[in-house]
């Protein structure tokens, strides 16, 4: 199969039948991934095609769903669970956090949990509560967990790929407000390591770091920040835990700033890391303190204020213009 | 026996409790005196009939009996080695199943090969049942790992410390044995204190919409530290499994045969695609919930007194007595087994040595993470800086 143009979502749905295509061991669980294709058509006809004991239609729990998913792991299967919207995680948190992450050491490597917690995550779709958090941070703290998060459906298709073929627990944020967003997908091709950054624009004046759906905004104040005459490079993390410094290092020593952005809250995010450990990387290259854009330490806003919470356009710009006055 | 037959019964706690100089002594159902409870053998040794359990026990020859009774005596003796090691300080602390022996040992050895057994951090004795050396299950109590003994070795999961959580791995496990077509059952083992989480809840929901041959085995010991079932349920817990619509059954957990019939029952419902069952052994913690805890603050000794007179070691020596199934020679020599087991288990703890420093880095992830391999090297390198500050 050449490339084929296809939306986020249809990439991830084409990477699950792929998966489960190869592998028998491979399962689909979740809360109404069944039947109705989940509630944004992510696991779309694969129960009808793989049946009902291969694609699972579980009941509203969801510590159930990821303890089972992990007792399923403990007999040999490579269970793909959806938690339905990214802030009905917490039930599950327990079971991730104190088994799920931590069972491979406590057996001293005997066992193994290849387990893919898939969240939609993120706002921007004018839903209520609950419906738009990015929790990314919350799990990137525990050490036996990997997280990643695709920026766009080549990547949703391969980084799914590669998360199921993973001995170790993946926790793969999909960015639902870019389930539509389409793009080329070749299915044929060989991705390079899940783990790995990669630039999506080059510039020499300014690096903003992104990942999920934060990567397209940063695209599009590169291409604002051109029209003035400056030079951004864009770099799509691609993956939360672990975090690729050195391709971070290397952009940043060559443009000396650097901009993170994520919608998740500032306070103890991804973008602390960042800053702390680039700081001490490139400690005599940063013209700049490294600047984070993201959610406010406050409850995420009804739908209405959404924008005023997010960063958008003009919020990264601003960070830009402070980080380029240093 | 079983909830189908039972009527409902009013809380317990309405069978009345009084308070004395701030603790509780409880007006708790008696083993031998509950017309619910499945017993085979009376405190006093005696066998009694049960139509419905009697048959999976039948055959039982009077070898395998002292074998169930050699198992209780020698859980009960690496138990109290354990306990002994935790207050010379050779391990960091002790969960002792004093008292529960006769229902561990019984179900533990009514479970097959295959079976799968997912524990709490109280199940020595089906440990023992498995095969699993005792002295492996001391490391995470000397401190030296969290678990440590390969899980599929003799399919007995690492012991669990949050509380519950297990039932959800065994209920999965079980859904994996049915997808294989497998006639394997799992067991998993929880408290009274336990009952009380959604995950044990959690579990029996979705055991039951699979019908996931599994088996749920609650040791109610009465207390969880230091609050008593009172506080964790108005419904004897047996009940609960029939609002999630498979039978749950209460055990005399101190009888050895019994928890050994009911447990045979409960897995080869499992076996033949009846789904889950939730078996309640009635029991009794004789100690305290670890080393670190102290009983005298919150239970009265009356009440534990009144337990050891149904202790489930002490009743099965009456019966193989009383039946002629054992001489004085059996008793002397596992008495002897029992000193050299001590022994064992004695040496191999303060042998046991300290893990090496580097082994926080290992096995965080099986594939694999640069961050973890770069505090690894600063680790090393911090480490290395002694060195040359001495020169070496």
């Amino acid at each position: 199969m050449a490339a084929e143009k296809m939306a986020l979502a249809k990439a991830i749905n084409e990477s699950l039948r792929r998966a489960l295509e190869s592998d028998p061991k491979v399962l689909i669980m979740g809360e109404d991934v069944g039947k109705l294709g989940g509630v944004f058509r992510v696991t779309d006809g694969l129960q009808k095609d793989f049946g009902e004991s291969r694609v699972i239609d579980t009941p509203l729990a969801e510590s159930g769903i990821v303890g089972t998913a992990i007792g399923l792991a403990l007999r040999g299967y490579r269970p793909v669970v959806e938690i339905q919207f990214d802030g009905f995680v917490f039930p599950a948190y327990d079971q991730i956090v104190t088994q799920l992450a931590k069972m491979h050491a406590r057996s001293l490597g005997k066992v193994k949990l290849p387990v893919v917690v898939r969240i939609p995550y993120g706002g921007g779709i004018g839903a209520v509560e609950h419906h738009s958090e990015s929790p990314e941070a919350l799990f990137a703290h525990v050490a036996g967990l990997k997280i990643v998060s695709p920026s766009n459906a080549s990547d949703a298709y391969w980084m799914m790929q590669q998360a199921i073929q993973s001995d170790d627990p993946v926790i793969f944020f999909e960015p639902k407000r870019r389930y539509w967003d389409k793009d080329e997908v070749a299915t044929e091709a060989i991705p390079g390591p899940l783990h790995r950054a990669r630039v999506v624009r080059e510039g020499t004046d300014l690096t903003l770091a992104a990942y999920g759906p934060m990567v397209k905004l940063c695209r599009e104040v590169a291409d604002a920040a051109a029209e003035e005459g400056r030079d951004l490079e864009v770099l799509d993390l691609r993956s939360v835990s672990p975090i690729d410094f050195d391709s971070l290092q290397s952009s940043v020593e060559k443009t000396r700033r650097l901009v993170v952005v994520h919608e998740a809250p500032v306070f103890f995010g991804s973008g602390a890391e960042i800053a702390a450990r680039i700081t001490e990387r490139c400690f005599y290259h940063l013209e700049a303190p490294v600047l984070r854009v993201g959610g406010y330490h406050a409850p995420y806003p009804p739908a209405r204020l959404e924008e005023e919470y997010l960063p958008g356009l003009d919020r990264v710009l601003d960070a830009v213009d402070r980080a380029l006055a240093y | 026996m079983t909830v189908e037959s039972t009527a409902a019964r009013k809380p317990r706690r309405s069978a009345g409790t009084k308070s004395t100089a701030g603790k509780t002594t409880t007006a708790r159902k008696t083993a031998g005196s509950d017309p619910e409870l499945v017993q085979l053998l009376t405190p006093e040794g005696k066998r009694v009939k049960n139509a419905g359990y009697d048959k999976y026990v039948a055959g039982i020859t009077p070898e395998e009996l002292r074998g169930l009774y050699r198992d209780m005596v020698l859980t009960r003796r690496f138990d109290a080695e354990a306990t002994s090691l935790q207050r010379q300080g050779e391990l960091g602390l002790w969960a002792s199943l004093l008292g529960q022996e006769a229902a561990q040992i019984g179900s533990g050895r009514a479970t097959r090969e295959d079976d799968y057994v997912f524990p709490t951090y109280r199940e020595h004795g089906v440990a023992w049942c498995r095969g699993v050396d005792p002295t492996n299950l001391l490391g995470m109590f000397r401190g030296v790992n969290n678990g440590g003994w390969d899980p599929n070795g003799n399919n007995f999961q690492l012991y669990t410390i949050v509380i519950g959580s297990q039932t959800l791995h065994a209920t999965g496990y079980a859904m994996g044995v049915a997808k294989d077509g497998a006639d394997s059952a799992v067991i998993a083992y929880f408290g009274d204190g336990a009952s009380s989480q959604g995950d044990v809840a959690e579990s029996f929901t979705f055991s039951a919409v699979y019908n996931a041959p599994v088996v749920f085995f609650c040791q109610n010991n009465q207390w969880a530290i230091s609050e008593p079932t009172e506080k964790q349920t108005r419904v004897p817990l047996y009940q609960r499994a029939q609002g999630f619509g498979f039978p749950g059954v209460r055990v005399d957990g101190n009888d050895v045969l019994a928890c050994l019939a009911v447990t045979k029952w409960a897995l080869e419902r499992a076996r033949r695609g009846e789904g889950p069952t939730l078996v309640e052994a009635y029991t009794y913690r004789m100690g305290a919930h670890t080393t670190s805890d102290d009983p005298s603050k919150y239970r009265a000794d009356e009440e534990r007194e009144a337990w050891e007179a149904k202790d489930p070691i002490l009743r099965l020596r009456r019966y193989l007595e009383a039946a002629n199934h054992a001489d004085e020679g059996f008793f002397a020599e596992l008495e002897t087994e029992s000193e050299a087991l001590g022994k064992r288990v004695r040496e191999a703890v303060r042998a046991m040595p300290d893990p090496d420093r580097f082994a926080i880095f290992e096995n965080v992830y099986a594939d694999g993470h640069a961050l973890v391999d770069e505090e690894r090297a600063q680790f090393a390198a911090y480490q290395a800086s002694f060195a040359d500050a001495e020169g070496v």
